[in-house]
């Protein structure tokens, strides 16, 4: 009875639902049955309630552990944070629930949305649907695989540097970044304040227009959120005809070890978009290649105030301090945070140090400046950017874990459009072989735009995946499910 | 700086972050060669100013509910031990 659900769409299900002939009950149990062999979850909800009427239609989604859902367990991934019962549910999960999704479960992260490989999450690794020893990519890893792997229809991540286009482009599935303040940051756990944005992860772009209409708008509990004013239209396009299409050659050849078989699928992807119609052309982003650096001082930075609320006072976990106030705070934040965390907040410390102040912060906020004036200026004759989202297929579990600086530069291509603010869409393009060999990996594709036109984005990101015809379903799954 | 930012480290903790903290701050350097003269930082994306609304009384987290999660209430309030201990 069951064959075949989860193969469906988020709007292939939908569908289904409207025309009476799959209940929201049954397509929900198809996927809370469906056993978690890649790590995804760290709290899969045994039911998911009546659904509210809505476009939605009772559509389970995955939700990131980073989103804050009134009682139900919520630790961002941080040992910190085991056991937190939040007293709210945050904006985006309302949202959803409003337009009738369901919550499936809370899936697994970098602890505090820190990583690029979902290994710095205290519960666990998750493991890449396309081969179980490769990571699924970060932060939102868990949400990434459980898309890619058949266990939700559909997700919602964060991104602040990457952390939804980086993990969609490593499992082989779509992941948007909206413009910042498109969605409400309310209930979203804090990790860099002026850089964190939440968006969903999906098998198809219409699946993400679907999320992201209901999801944005002004929220009167996030002051930054001002919302889409235009609103979303579900994409439709088929072609690329009048479009220009911008790729930064200097940026996109700068970085140390773009694979080869990631430049190849890049390559082809430029030609099927010049067979769509668009016209291809270089576009210069002059600073775009400094993003890594000024990213790595502002979000650390932002990151060590955010994460002085974990202090043992109010909530989470407490060690003892022997009587002694300081004691308690050093000993709470050494025993509950993780050591990529621990080495974020000491970078941040001190890059806002007095006497390091201007040298870092002060300097990393200029180069923002000035990457987000590459792209105004890009835009002026282009409407689209296209990049690699990231410079390798998905690696091996382990592979970076000892060299973070390794680890960091997996968001080469993700944090300018970040540091601007732009929203951003990774796609499936093609598959390429790892370097070692082995089965081949999904690679995405990176097109990027002014800031509020995500239904042109998205309307030309599915003219492409129409193009590209990616099958999306990893083939480690086998029978269909 | 450990002590600034309120984390108990080992000296293995100490020498390992010590070496890639200075790694890290290598890369970040590349940015003291750009001319960065007269350009204005960005704190935000989005231009926006006071953002206000109304001040009038609304409901908020009830006080049993906001120490419901605490790891030691106590008279109604998070207790915590003596800052002069």
């Amino acid at each position: 009875m069951s064959a075949g659900i989860r193969e469906l769409t988020a709007a292939g299900a939908i569908g289904r639902i409207e025309a009476g002939e799959l209940s929201p009950g049954d397509l929900r149990d198809a996927y809370a049955q469906a056993p978690d062999e890649l790590g995804a979850y760290l709290e899969r909800l045994s039911e998911g309630g009546e659904p509210a009427a809505g476009e939605l239609r009772g559509l389970p989604v995955a939700v990131k552990d980073i989103f804050c859902t009134e009682g139900v367990p919520t630790t961002a991934g941080s040992k910190i944070l085991e056991g937190y019962r939040p007293p709210y549910t945050a904006t985006a999960v309302q949202r959803l629930a409003d337009a009738g999704a369901n919550v499936l479960g809370k899936t697994n992260m970098d602890e505090f949305a820190m990583g690029s490989s979902n290994e710095n999450s205290a519960y666990g690794p998750v493991r890449n649907p396309w081969d179980i020893g490769r990571v699924p990519g970060g932060s939102s890893g868990g949400s990434a695989a459980a898309v890619a792997g058949r266990l939700a229809p559909a997700a919602i991540g964060t991104d602040t540097g990457g952390s939804i286009r980086q993990p969609a482009s490593l499992c082989g599935i779509v992941g948007l970044k909206p413009t910042y303040g498109a969605i409400s940051r309310y209930g979203m756990i804090a990790f860099a304040s002026s850089l964190d944005q939440c968006g969903p992860l999906t098998r198809d772009v219409t699946d993400a227009a679907l999320l992201l209409r209901a999801m944005q708008g002004a929220d009167t509990c996030d002051s930054t959120c001002v919302g889409i004013e235009a609103g979303v239209e579900l994409p439709s396009r088929e072609d690329l005809k009048g479009l220009r299409i911008g790729v930064a050659s200097d940026f996109s050849h700068q970085v140390e070890g773009v694979e080869p078989g990631v430049a190849d699928v890049f390559e082809r992807s430029l030609e099927m978009i010049r067979e769509l119609g668009a016209e291809v052309g270089e576009c210069e982003l002059p600073h775009a290649e400094h993003g890594i650096s000024a990213y790595y001082v502002l979000a650390p930075a932002e990151a060590s105030a955010n994460l002085a609320r974990y202090d043992g006072v109010r909530y989470g976990l407490r060690a003892d301090g022997d009587g002694e106030l300081v004691a308690m705070y050093e000993r709470t934040r050494a025993a509950g945070f993780g050591p990529e965390v621990k080495r974020r907040i000491m970078l941040g410390t001190y890059a806002l140090s007095s006497g390091y102040y201007d040298a870092y912060y002060g300097r990393a906020q200029r180069v923002r400046t000035k990457i987000a004036e590459d792209f105004t200026t890009a835009f002026e004759g282009f409407d689209l950017i296209a990049t690699p989202t990231s410079p390798s297929v998905a690696f091996e579990l382990g592979a970076r874990t000892k060299d973070p600086l390794a680890m960091y530069l997996s968001d080469y291509f993700t944090v300018p459009m970040s540091l601007a603010g732009i929203p951003a869409i990774s796609i499936p393009a093609g598959l390429a072989e790892p370097p070692g060999g082995g089965p081949q990996l999904p690679v995405g594709l990176q097109l990027t735009s002014p800031a509020f036109t995500e239904s042109s984005l998205l309307d030309a990101a599915h003219a492409l995946e129409r193009a590209v015809a990616f099958d999306g379903r990893p083939p480690t799954l086998g029978e269909e499910a | 700086m450990a002590r600034l930012a309120r984390l108990e480290l080992s000296e293995e903790d100490v020498e390992r972050m010590a070496g890639e903290l200075s790694n890290i701050l290598e890369h970040v350097e590349r940015i003291s060669s750009l001319d960065l003269d007269g350009v204005e930082p960005t704190t935000h994306v989005v231009v926006l100013e006071n953002v206000l609304r109304a001040d009038e009384p609304r409901p908020s987290l009830p006080r049993e509910t906001a120490l419901e999660q605490a790891p030691d209430p106590a008279d109604g309030a998070f207790r915590v031990p003596s800052p002069q201990a």
